[in-house]
């Protein structure tokens, strides 16, 4: 049970966090691609394609976060403070862009709306450099004395963090603009293709740098990815990530509407993947194991029967409010 | 340290004031909105619906605001209070991921239909999904009040020799001594913050426009909610109120003011208590009182400060006023509640001035006492986070001073920009009257339509659904 029970519960949470980067990427996406966007008759399409359903992508952070709280509070406990400022960041970051869905069509004059749709963007921006930052300082491993954080402010903050802050944040865009081709038309959905191609190719270059980065942080993720036999479990990762690429150019150039999304949302769920197979069974690097930081077995059981009935039910209302928004979105139907 | 905690602690406070009123008013308006669907569907009264609509928009923005405060809470646990995350984490991170599965899911899952489904699923869907949107509400509540309760009365836990917390009995840590009474008194406490608040909106329309149906139906329905809910929440307080002094008797005697025990303990109206001399300043008191209604006896003694050690008094002005400020809006909702009753039985109820007057001052009070309330009992802990058990100064990340102040100023200054402005548009949607003929689920133009339109377009539309453009000014 003591054995089993974190497992089950790193791979719940791994879930949980691989749901949000999925779901709420790409519409933490349209906000980033505000930035490119200027025509308010567009800004109020993009928004709308995901209005009905930003809040339910975000309940996954939610989830993530008190799950970790829950069933690692070890990990929770030291992370947090390791990464305050980018934590703090991440969350005020969400509070401008949150209440700017509803305030950009709530704001009494053009000036105010100009300035929600800053939020919007800014909030949307800041909220994934600062996950991107948190996940590179995450991999280059957090210094814990005394089952406390033990570094300064400013450890996570070196030029891998950076470029993962960047990765995210433009691999977020590129989801966003798959989306918008899926969801959108005409000239809108031409200019999201355009940006698509050119973010596709920045995300790549990007995936290939922080792979080959990060096992020279840890030894142990050197030892997996570089040495055998960790080679042969590691290989078929970026293989697949090549594959999927190659779909992915194949759905632009065809002028699919769903093949970017997809292919892009798997070039997302292989890079978890290869950051899963680095970690194990670690979860803070270099030394806090998930056996480590597990709550008792009594609190994982308890929110486990929780989670196995609610999950999948989550799972299918959440469905059930996607297909309700389904299709084109278009400007002036209006179901804003 | 110290004074890295007291600005710990002023964060904690901040983030949840901002953040408690928001869920107190969406616990509300999402039951009432639940009503007003139901009542809709079931008579078919256009005016039903026009008040549905015109309270959903303002819903629309509460629960935005609420989301992303609510947002901020789940992660301070961590970022301020690494060592609390670390100790209790066993106990009350399993009872806020119920709150996730069981409510926020909910809630966010179908606020989309709510909001913007309308035309695409029909009446009777949207209605589930109000319900569900309303349930997740109460979940909530239920979850969060548990986790809460459970820091003030702590049971069903066993200790490891290094001071975590491990639960061992899970019915136990969720129905806790203080968490029945928690609960009711804080869904009864959004209930009539709501109530007071679509009172007093409805109140000013009406002082306006008496003839106004949509404002009529708002007003009778929040009076009915105060003139039998206010007295219940009496009840219900001074109930909780007697569970307190069971099981926190210090934080009983720090709000009564209460330093020595004294037999026929009086109950003292105002004063000053003064933590230095120990004693209350410029007492006003009625005799005995406080004994009759803490003890029900007329000579018993309620124990005071004194009777404990000195290093575990709560700051007793604060809770001393936070007290008295929620008892006293308390009892003036009563009053206003009764006196509603007076004037409908009078057939006055639409044309009485000052009781309309007195409805829109009334306005916020629900909130001021939710504030006060959540002061009361989270400042009546200290100077403890798990009452007896895990003291404050040992639940702080150990974060330096300029971290904890840096990120203070930062959320004093967003949550002023951002629930600032919210506010402003909340109040903005209140001062218009509320229209005859507002668009149903079944045909129409749904909710916030305007928003999504360009400029011209707008012009068009503006006769059809006056309140729901961005520039429309009220």
């Amino acid at each position: 049970m003591a054995h089993w029970l974190p497992i089950v519960w790193a791979g719940l949470i791994a879930f949980a966090v691989l749901a949000y980067v999925l779901l709420d990427g790409f519409d933490l996406g349209i906000g980033i691609l505000f930035a490119v966007e200027h025509r308010e008759q567009n800004r109020d399409l993009m928004v709308n394609t995901v209005a009905p359903i930003w809040d339910g992508n975000e309940t996954w952070l939610v989830l993530g976060g008190g799950g970790l709280f829950a069933m690692f509070p070890l990990a929770y406990a030291v992370v947090m403070p390791a990464f305050y400022p980018t934590i703090i960041g991440m969350l005020l970051a969400l509070v401008f862009r949150g209440v700017a869905f509803e305030f950009r069509f709530r704001a009494v004059t053009p000036r105010g709306r100009l300035w929600w749709d800053r939020a919007f963007m800014l909030g949307s921006g800041v909220a994934a450099l600062c996950q991107g930052l948190t996940l590179g300082g995450l991999i280059q491993g957090v210094h814990v004395e005394n089952r406390m954080y033990a570094g300064g402010w400013f450890d996570w903050l070196t030029g891998f963090t950076v470029l993962c802050g960047l990765a995210v944040v433009i691999g977020y865009a590129l989801l966003g603009a798959c989306w918008l081709i899926w969801r959108t038309e005409g000239q809108l959905q031409r200019a999201a293709r355009r940006h698509a191609h050119t973010l596709a190719l920045a995300v790549l270059a990007l995936i290939v740098v922080v792979s080959l980065w990060t096992p020279m942080l840890n030894p142990t993720f050197h030892h997996r990815w570089f040495e055998f036999p960790g080679l042969l479990l590691t290989a078929p990762v970026p293989i697949l990530v090549a594959l999927t690429a190659w779909a992915f150019w194949r759905g632009l150039e065809l002028r699919h509407d769903k093949t970017p999304f997809l292919c892009g949302q798997a070039i997302f769920v292989l890079c978890y993947v290869g950051l899963g197979i680095s970690f194990w069974p670690i979860i803070v690097p270099p030394s806090i194991s998930i056996w480590d930081a597990a709550a008792p077995p009594s609190s994982q059981l308890f929110l486990l029967v929780g989670a196995v009935i609610l999950i999948p039910i989550i799972l299918c209302y959440t469905s059930f409010a996607y297909w309700v928004f389904r299709g084109k979105v278009r400007a002036g139907e209006h179901y804003h | 340290m110290a004074d890295a905690i007291i600005l710990a602690r002023a964060q904690f406070a901040f983030t949840l004031g901002f953040h408690i009123v928001l869920p107190a008013f969406t616990i509300g308006l999402a039951s009432y909105l639940t009503v007003l669907e139901a009542l809709w569907l079931s008579t078919r009264r256009q005016v039903y619906l026009d008040v549905f609509q015109y309270w959903l928009r303002i819903f629309a923005i509460i629960f935005a605001m609420g989301v992303v405060s609510g947002l901020v809470m789940s992660y301070e646990f961590g970022t301020n209070w690494g060592r609390f995350a670390d100790k209790a984490g066993a106990i009350i991170g399993p009872l806020m991921g119920y709150e996730v599965l069981t409510a926020f899911f909910l809630e966010a899952g179908f606020l989309g239909v709510m909001l913007f489904g309308v035309q695409r699923v029909g009446p009777r869907l949207h209605f589930v999904a109000t319900c569900f949107v309303a349930l997740g509400t109460l979940m909530s509540a239920f979850w969060i009040l548990a986790a809460k309760s459970w820091m003030q009365t702590p049971v069903g836990y066993s200790m490891t020799p290094d001071g975590r917390f491990v639960p061992t009995d899970w019915w136990a840590i969720i129905f806790n001594p203080s968490f029945p009474y928690r609960l009711v008194h804080m869904v009864l406490a959004g209930y009539l913050s709501t109530a007071f608040a679509v009172g007093a909106v409805g109140a000013w329309h009406l002082l306006r426009d008496r003839q106004s149906q949509g404002a009529r139906v708002m007003f009778s329905m929040a009076m009915w909610m105060a003139a039998i809910v206010a007295p219940i929440q009496i009840v219900a307080g001074d109930q909780h109120g007697l569970n307190t002094g069971e099981y926190q008797p210090a934080k009983v005697a720090a709000l009564e003011g209460d330093f020595d025990t004294r037999p026929g303990t009086p109950l003292i109206l105002f004063g000053m208590p003064n933590m230095q001399e120990a004693r209350t300043d410029w007492e006003v008191s009625i005799p005995h009182l406080g004994a009759l209604i803490l003890t029900h006896t007329w000579n018993g003694a309620v124990k005071g400060l004194k009777s404990f050690p000195r290093q575990d008094w709560p700051p007793a002005p604060y809770v001393f006023w936070s007290f008295r400020v929620m008892v006293g809006l308390g009892l003036l909702m009563v009053a206003i509640g009764w006196w509603s009753l007076v004037e409908r039985f009078r057939h006055r109820l639409y044309d009485t001035t000052l009781l309309l007057w007195a409805a829109v001052a009334m306005a916020p009070a629900g909130f001021i006492a939710v504030l006060a309330g959540w002061t009361t009992t989270e400042v009546g802990r200290q100077p403890f986070t798990v009452f007896g058990l895990l003291r404050t100064a040992d639940s702080a990340s150990p974060i330096d001073l300029p971290g904890v102040a840096t990120s203070l100023v930062a959320f004093v200054v967003v949550y002023f920009i951002v629930f600032g402005a919210g506010f402003t548009y909340v109040l903005h949607l209140m001062q218009r009257p509320p229209t005859v003929g507002e668009p149903g689920p079944k045909k129409g133009v749904p909710v916030r339509s305007a928003g999504i339109t360009p400029a011209p377009a707008l012009l068009d539309q503006l006769p059809e659904h006056p309140v729901a453009g961005p520039t429309g000014g009220g």
